[in-house]
């Protein structure tokens, strides 16, 4: 008898093309997303090389992180010069080696982490890999899936392969339920407050539990998307009837009697009884509550109960980080986190931009007014969200409560494109990182779930959503 | 690549956690096309005041370490993006290594593929390096690879580990992508047994 294998032993034993005596292994790539920032100087060091793409037909390629999400946006004189070039070099690179693209003119175009599922492009069981540290997210799927860089980026266009080590195995169990007004950027944010930025380095991490289990795939990728924010280059739910319903009938998803064979391999992705663990972190979902960040770290989560800490209440290196941090943010300590006001709010990315994200948005919005003299913005995270949530009258809540109704990007995530904070601005964001000038130069960021932030934009302050009537 | 085998050098000491790549390099930097040019916006909103101007209190600002070609810095380096723009910025200022009690994997990896060297330490013995760091440009400490040991300016040592292969591909300068290539029929032959078990790929 074998030993009982994780989810991760299993699907990174499935993908070893050669193992080297000192255990360095080449894994082999299913899918590779490519966008327009990590990639230009990959494609250009293939054709320095005289290399081509060894699997045009496992390379997908979607422009999202410099693209406006304004009205107009095809006409290329609407963007700034460098993204312009940027995302032109995206365009010749996508025909000239043959590889799947998604325009921005093309309805499907969006955040790649959203895109990739939605076209049924990531399946359970896959290594998938992009230039982007928030590849995690395909892991909601059961799919072993990170971030790397641009040398890697052109290490798997000409290879298809990546040079890898075995992480280790962490397993983070939710168990029972959580609480009305909690969602899963809350469990997330949760989470990495407990483990810290780096408790999850070197680690690939399987959630699971009951909590876990009754999410949707859109929760689940919420949760796999902020891995990283843990330090774990990637987090893993083992697929089951959730995953795949999701998957049935998506446009790149198996059909037929190849749907049959792939469903009995995937249900037995899970991890064997008695399988070992490096590390266990174990919450009760019950203990769970709205939760939001108050410094520059994803580490800096609170429950929205909390006040703004006090340095000291910290060791190490953090007590000047945490000064640093309250000194930046331009908050006291003791200040209760709903006090807290701000100026800005910003719905959308690649961790809450799904129509989950935007019809829990909506249900606080309805009827409602964003606060007079706030900026508010709904970003969906790709064409076919925006055009569902329009369908099923999302959009016309959105506008007439006032906020902007954008096309897809990655947008005020990373502040690429013109969306962007000014030095002092305060903002609740559904994205993932509030480091220190994320969102533009000097900018102030507090991440927490859509549904917070919609409650944010009401009361122009950082509010329990419990507390809307 | 270049080549990675011993560095005498200044370096700069960095005494913060959570270093994170978008204070390395921020996103106005990324729209690049080229892996070069980046040294100068190296920490560029720690660097320079609004307009443009040197913060003369930064590190990198300072006389005595304007030349530096060794970061010592707090736990968690590198964590956050992906992007490789970080290392390029970094060789590009002409920064050949980073030692730290720990790194973030994606940008310890992209470190390797860039030809800098990425050194963990323990906590008390980065402390040690980060005092001899604050001494200034007088004080130089020393780097050899092959050796797999860090010196103080004082004399003191301290061994470091790095993986085997790694350390080979920095020691020779050699390219990943060409190795993996004289690899290639172990990746065809993975591919038809892939195809047949998992034809939906």
């Amino acid at each position: 008898m074998t030993a009982p294998k994780t989810l991760y032993d299993k699907i990174w034993d499935a993908h070893v093309a050669h193992e080297a005596e000192d255990g360095t292994c080449l894994l082999y790539i299913d899918r590779h997303l490519v966008h327009e920032v990590t990639s230009p100087q990959a494609f250009e060091g293939l054709r320095m090389a005289g290399r081509s793409v060894h699997a045009p037909d496992k390379t997908i390629a979607v422009p999202d992180h410099n693209v406006p999400t304004t009205v107009g946006r095809e006409d290329p004189s609407n963007m700034p010069e460098d993204s312009r070039i940027q995302v032109a070099a995206l365009d010749t690179n996508a025909k000239e080696f043959g590889i799947h693209y998604y325009p921005v003119t093309d309805v499907r175009q969006g955040i790649v982490h959203i895109v990739g599922p939605e076209q049924g492009w990531t399946l359970p069981g896959m290594t998938v890999v992009c230039g982007d540290s928030h590849t995690a997210t395909h892991g909601a799927f059961g799919a072993l899936a990170h971030g790397i860089g641009t040398s890697e980026v052109e290490h798997v266009l000409a290879t298809q392969t990546l040079i890898q080590k075995k992480s280790k195995n962490m397993k983070v169990e939710i168990t029972g339920k959580l609480l009305p007004g909690v969602t899963a950027k809350d469990v997330v944010l949760r989470i990495i407050a407990e483990t810290g930025t780096a408790g999850g380095t070197g680690y690939v991490i399987e959630y699971c539990g009951e909590a876990i289990r009754n999410l949707s795939m859109e929760g689940r990728m919420t949760i796999c998307n902020m891995a990283i924010e843990g330090g774990a280059r990637a987090g893993l739910i083992a697929p089951d009837e959730t995953t795949f319903a999701y998957v049935n009938g998506r446009p790149h998803a198996p059909k037929g009697a190849q749907w049959e064979a792939a469903l009995n391999w995937w249900k037995t992705l899970y991890t064997d009884e008695g399988a070992h663990f490096d590390k266990v972190l174990v919450i009760e979902g019950e203990s769970i509550e709205p939760t939001v960040t108050w410094g520059t770290s994803p580490e800096d989560a609170l429950p929205i109960s909390a006040v703004v800490p006090t340095p000291s209440d910290f060791k190490g290196g953090k007590v000047e980080a945490a000064a640093r941090s309250i000194e930046y943010m331009g908050l006291t300590s003791g200040t209760p986190l709903t006090d807290i006001e701000i100026d800005t709010v910003f719905i959308g990315s690649c961790t809450n931009g799904r129509i989950e994200d935007l019809r829990a948005a909506a249900e606080i919005l309805k009827g409602k007014k964003v606060k007079e003299g706030m900026r508010a913005m709904i970003v969906p995270g790709s064409g076919l969200v925006r055009a569902q949530a329009e369908e099923e009258g999302l959009a016309d809540i959105f506008k007439e409560a006032g906020f902007e109704w954008r096309l897809a990007g990655c947008s005020m995530c990373l502040a690429m494109n013109p969306d962007q904070l000014k030095p002092g601005e305060r903002c609740a964001a559904t994205s993932n990182r509030n480091f220190e000038g994320r969102q533009g130069r000097g900018g102030r960021t507090h991440l927490m779930s859509p549904a917070m932030a919609a409650a944010a934009a009401i009361t122009g302050k950082i509010t329990d959503v419990r507390t809307l009537a | 690549m270049d080549k990675f085998e011993k560095l005498s050098g200044i370096a700069a000491p960095m005494p913060l956690i959570n270093i994170d790549t978008d204070m390395i390099i921020p996103k106005q930097f990324l729209k690049t096309i080229k892996r070069s040019g980046l040294g100068v916006n190296l920490f560029d909103e720690m660097r320079y005041d609004d307009n443009g101007n040197e913060i003369p209190d930064f590190v990198l600002n300072k006389p005595a370490y304007r030349e530096a070609e060794i970061i010592v810095a707090g736990d968690n380096f590198g964590c956050g993006s992906s992007r490789e723009h970080a290392p390029w910025a970094i060789k590009d200022f002409g920064i050949k290594c980073v030692i730290a009690p720990s790194f973030a994997d994606i940008f310890f990896n992209n470190c390797f593929k860039n030809g800098i060297l990425p050194i963990v330490l323990p906590q008390e013995q980065v402390d040690v390096l980060m005092k001899d760091a604050e001494k200034g440009a007088n004080a130089r400490m020393e780097i050899d690879l092959e050796a797999q040991t860090v010196t103080t300016s004082d004399g003191e040592t301290f061994a470091f580990e790095v993986d085997a292969f790694r350390k080979h591909c920095l020691l020779n300068g050699l390219d990943d992508i060409g190795l993996t290539l004289e690899k290639k029929p172990a990746i065809e032959s993975y591919e038809s047994e892939a195809a047949q078990a998992r034809p939906w790929v």
